[in-house]
C-alpha cells in the first residue's frame, strides 16, 4: 500500500482497558464473506421441514380470519359481540394492539439510526418486516369495523356520486391518513434497505429464477460509491422522516380516544403514553420472534446476546414509562376532582373487569422489572417468556382502555357487560396466523438480516482500523 | 467512445481486499485527475466521499420540496373539501382552521417527503437500470460480497490502457482486468 496519501496517519489512541471493552456487534470475529454467506444461506439453502410445517400451520390459522370476515360481511356486524354502550370492542382493541407492535420496527430502523446505535443493524430488517406485517393485520380491523366494508373507500378523499367529501375535523379520519402513510413509508424504507442485499443475492444466484427476480428487484444496484453517497443521504432522510411519523401515528391513534369526552379516554397524557406503550409492546414482539429465530437460523453471531440484552433494556425503560403513565392517570383522576373520571378508574380496578386491569398491571408494570437482572436478560428462555407476557399485557391495556371505559357510560340504564363472540376471537387468532405466515415467507425469500449494514459495523469495514487494512492506529 | 482505442472495453477494473487499501487508491486516482471513475464497495465506506472528492448529495432538496408539496397539498385539499366545496358545520366551529387540518397535512408532508427522497436518490443514481456492463463481469460479482473495486472508464479523457493499468497497479491492486462493454 502507498505511504503518500496521508490517510493512514490515524490518531494514536491508548488501548482501552479490558473491562471497559464492549462486546463486539458480530461475535467470533466473523469475516465480511461469512456474513453474506450466513444470511444468504437461509434464503438459498434447502427449505427446512420445520418451515413447511410452520408455514402450513400459520397459513391455516390465517384462513380463520378470512372465513370469519366472510361470515361477518355476509351476515352483518351482529355476529360480533358489540352492544349498545360498547360499540368499539375487540376490533378496535386488536387494531391498536397490532399498530403498536409495528412501532418497534420503526423505532429500531429510524430512531436508533439517528441516535447512531450501531447494534440496530443486526435486527432492523426483521423488525421492519414485522412492522409492515403488523400494520397489515391492524388495517383489517377498522376496515371491517366500518360495517359496510364496500363503502370504506368513502374514507379516502375521492369524489363520489353523492358529491360529499370526508370530514377532516374527525380524528378517525386523521387516523386513516396516519396509518396509510405509516404503512407506505415503512414499506419504502424497508425496500430501500433491501436493495443492496438483493444485489448480493443476485450476484450469488445460480438458478435462472433467482437471477431474474433478485436482478429485477435490486434495480441494477452496483455498489458504486457515487450511488452510496446519495443512498446514504436518502436513508438518513427517510430515518429523519420516519421518526416524527412513528411518534405521530400512535399519537393520532390516541386522539381517537383522547379527543372524545368519555371518562378514562379524555386525558392529555394519552399521546406520549400510547407511543411508549407501542414501543414497549413492539419490542416484546421483536424478542418473541428473534429469540427463537436466532437459534433456528444459527444467527447467534449476528444477533448476539448483547443485542437481546439491549432490547430487554429498552423494554425495561419503556415499561417504566408505561407504569408511570398508569400511575399518573390514577393520580389525575383523584387530583382532578371529576367524579366521573374518578369512578372510571375505581371501576377499572374493582369493577366487573377487574381481572383485565390486574392482568395488565402485572404483565406491563411488574413483569419488565425482572430485566433489571443481567442473568435474566441473558437467559433466552426467560426473555422469551417475559416477551410473551409483555404482548399479553399490552393487549389487555387496550382492552382496559376500550371496553372498561365504554361499558359504563353516562346513562346508567344503558350499562352493559361486553363479551366477545367466537367470531371476534377467531378473527383475532387468525391475524396471528397471517402475521406469522407473512413473516415466514419473508425469512425464506428475503435476507432476514441487513447484510450490507452489518458488514458496515464490523471492524474490517473501518478503513482506520487495523482489520480494515489501516497500517497504524487503533479504535477511533 | 474514447479516442484511445479499445472500443469494446467499458473500463479497467482493479480489485482490492480491504477498505483502507481501496481508499488510499481512490485518493490517488482523484489526484491523477480522472473524471469518469468510481469505487465499488459492499457497504458505504466511511470517508470514501472525501477520498473521491465527492460533493454533498443533493437528495435533501428533493426531500424538502416533496415535503413542502405534501404540506401544501394537505392544507389546500382540506380547505377545498371542507371549507369550500362541501361545507359541514359542526358545533359552530369554523369551516376551515389550520389546526384541524394540521394532522393530515403533517402526514402528507412526511409521505411526499419520503417519496421525494427516493425519487431524488433514484434519479441522481440513474436507477433503476436493467443492464450494466459491470454486472456481466465475474470478478465484479465479488463487490457485493467482500471485495472492493475501482473502475476507470475508457471514456475518461485521461484514460490510456497502459498508463492507467500502471497507475492502478502502483496504487496497490493485485488484480486488474479489462471490462467488456
Amino acid at each position: 500500500m502507498a505511504e503518500s496519501s496521508g490517510l493512514d496517519t490515524a490518531l494514536k489512541v491508548p488501548q482501552t482497558p479490558r473491562e471497559l471493552e464492549r462486546e463486539p456487534l458480530v461475535s467470533n470475529g466473523r469475516s465480511l464473506a461469512w456474513i453474506s454467506d450466513k444470511v444468504s444461506e437461509i434464503v438459498e439453502g434447502k427449505t427446512p421441514i420445520w418451515w413447511w410445517i410452520a408455514t402450513g400451520i400459520s397459513g391455516s390459522v390465517a384462513s380463520l380470519t378470512f372465513f370469519m370476515l366472510t361470515y361477518l360481511v355476509s351476515t352483518g356486524v351482529g355476529v360480533w359481540g358489540l352492544n349498545n354502550p360498547v360499540a368499539w370492542g375487540w376490533a378496535i382493541v386488536n387494531f391498536v394492539f397490532w399498530i403498536g407492535i409495528g412501532h418497534a420496527g420503526t423505532l429500531i430502523s429510524a430512531i436508533l439510526f439517528l441516535l447512531k446505535q450501531r447494534w440496530r443493524t443486526s435486527i432492523n430488517r426483521a423488525a421492519e418486516a414485522m412492522t409492515i406485517f403488523a400494520v397489515i393485520c391492524a388495517g383489517i380491523f377498522p376496515a371491517f369495523h366500518v360495517g359496510r366494508i364496500w363503502f370504506a373507500w368513502w374514507l379516502a378523499p375521492l369524489p363520489n356520486a353523492n358529491s360529499i367529501w370526508p370530514q377532516f375535523k374527525s380524528p378517525l379520519l386523521w387516523d386513516v391518513f396516519a396509518v396509510s402513510t405509516y404503512f407506505t413509508v415503512s414499506l419504502l424504507f424497508w425496500y430501500t434497505g433491501l436493495i443492496p442485499d438483493l444485489a448480493t443475492l443476485r450476484d450469488r444466484a445460480t438458478s435462472k429464477m433467482r437471477k431474474f427476480w433478485y436482478g429485477l428487484f435490486s434495480l441494477g444496484w452496483t455498489g458504486s460509491n457515487r450511488h452510496w453517497s446519495n443512498y446514504e443521504k436518502a436513508y438518513l432522510l427517510l430515518a429523519g422522516l420516519s421518526t416524527p411519523l412513528v411518534l405521530s401515528v400512535h399519537s393520532i391513534v390516541s386522539f381517537d380516544f383522547a379527543v372524545s369526552q368519555v371518562p378514562g379516554w379524555h386525558t392529555t397524557i394519552f399521546p406520549p403514553y400510547f407511543v411508549a406503550g407501542a414501543v414497549f409492546s413492539g419490542f416484546g414482539m421483536v424478542l418473541t420472534l428473534l429469540v427463537p429465530l436466532r437459534t433456528v437460523c444459527k444467527l447467534e453471531d449476528i444477533i448476539t446476546k448483547r443485542h437481546i440484552e439491549l432490547m430487554c433494556k429498552v423494554i425495561l425503560g419503556m415499561g417504566s414509562i408505561v407504569g408511570y403513565a398508569y400511575g399518573m392517570e390514577v393520580f389525575i383522576a383523584w387530583y382532578g376532582g371529576n367524579p366521573y373520571e374518578r369512578f372510571a378508574f375505581i371501576n377499572r380496578a374493582s369493577g366487573p373487569y377487574w381481572w383485565a386491569y390486574w392482568i395488565m398491571i402485572s404483565c406491563n408494570v411488574i413483569c419488565p422489572h425482572l430485566f433489571w437482572f443481567r442473568s435474566i436478560r441473558r437467559n433466552m428462555i426467560a426473555v422469551f417468556i417475559i416477551s410473551i407476557f409483555v404482548n399479553i399485557g399490552m393487549w389487555f391495556e387496550r382492552f382496559v382502555i376500550v371496553v372498561i371505559s365504554l361499558h359504563r357510560d353516562f346513562l346508567p340504564s344503558s350499562w352493559d357487560y361486553y363479551s366477545p363472540t367466537y367470531v371476534d376471537i377467531l378473527t383475532f387468532v387468525g391475524t396471528f396466523g397471517l402475521f406469522l405466515f407473512l413473516f415466514l415467507l419473508f425469512m425464506r425469500f428475503l435476507p432476514m438480516v441487513a447484510i450490507s449494514e452489518v458488514k458496515g459495523v464490523t471492524p474490517q469495514a473501518d478503513p482506520h482500523h487495523p482489520l480494515g487494512g489501516a497500517k497504524k492506529g487503533g479504535h477511533h | 467512445m474514447s479516442e484511445s482505442g479499445s472500443n469494446e472495453a467499458y473500463g479497467l477494473l482493479a480489485q482490492f481486499d480491504t477498505p483502507a487499501a481501496v481508499m488510499v487508491a481512490a485518493a490517488k486516482i482523484r489526484e491523477a485527475g480522472f473524471r469518469k471513475w468510481d469505487v465499488y464497495t459492499p457497504f458505504p465506506v466511511h470517508g470514501m466521499d472525501q477520498a473521491m472528492g465527492l460533493k454533498n448529495s443533493k437528495v435533501g432538496w428533493f426531500c424538502f420540496f416533496g415535503g413542502l408539496l405534501g404540506y401544501t397539498t394537505g392544507m389546500c385539499m382540506i380547505y377545498y373539501m371542507n371549507g369550500w366545496d362541501y361545507r359541514i358545520e359542526i358545533g359552530g366551529k369554523p369551516l376551515f382552521s389550520p389546526f384541524y387540518a394540521f394532522p393530515v397535512s403533517y402526514e402528507l408532508t412526511i409521505l411526499f417527503g419520503a417519496f421525494g427522497s427516493l425519487i431524488g436518490m433514484f434519479s441522481l443514481n440513474r436507477l433503476p437500470r436493467l443492464h450494466h456492463p459491470l454486472l456481466k463481469n465475474e470478478t465484479f460479482k465479488q463487490v457485493t460480497h467482500d471485495k472492493f473495486c475501482i473502475v476507470i472508464e475508457t471514456s475518461d479523457p485521461k484514460y490510456s490502457e497502459n498508463e492507467t493499468r500502471k497507475l492502478l497497479k502502483g496504487s496497490g491492486s493485485k488484480h486488474i482486468e479489462l471490462v467488456e462493454e
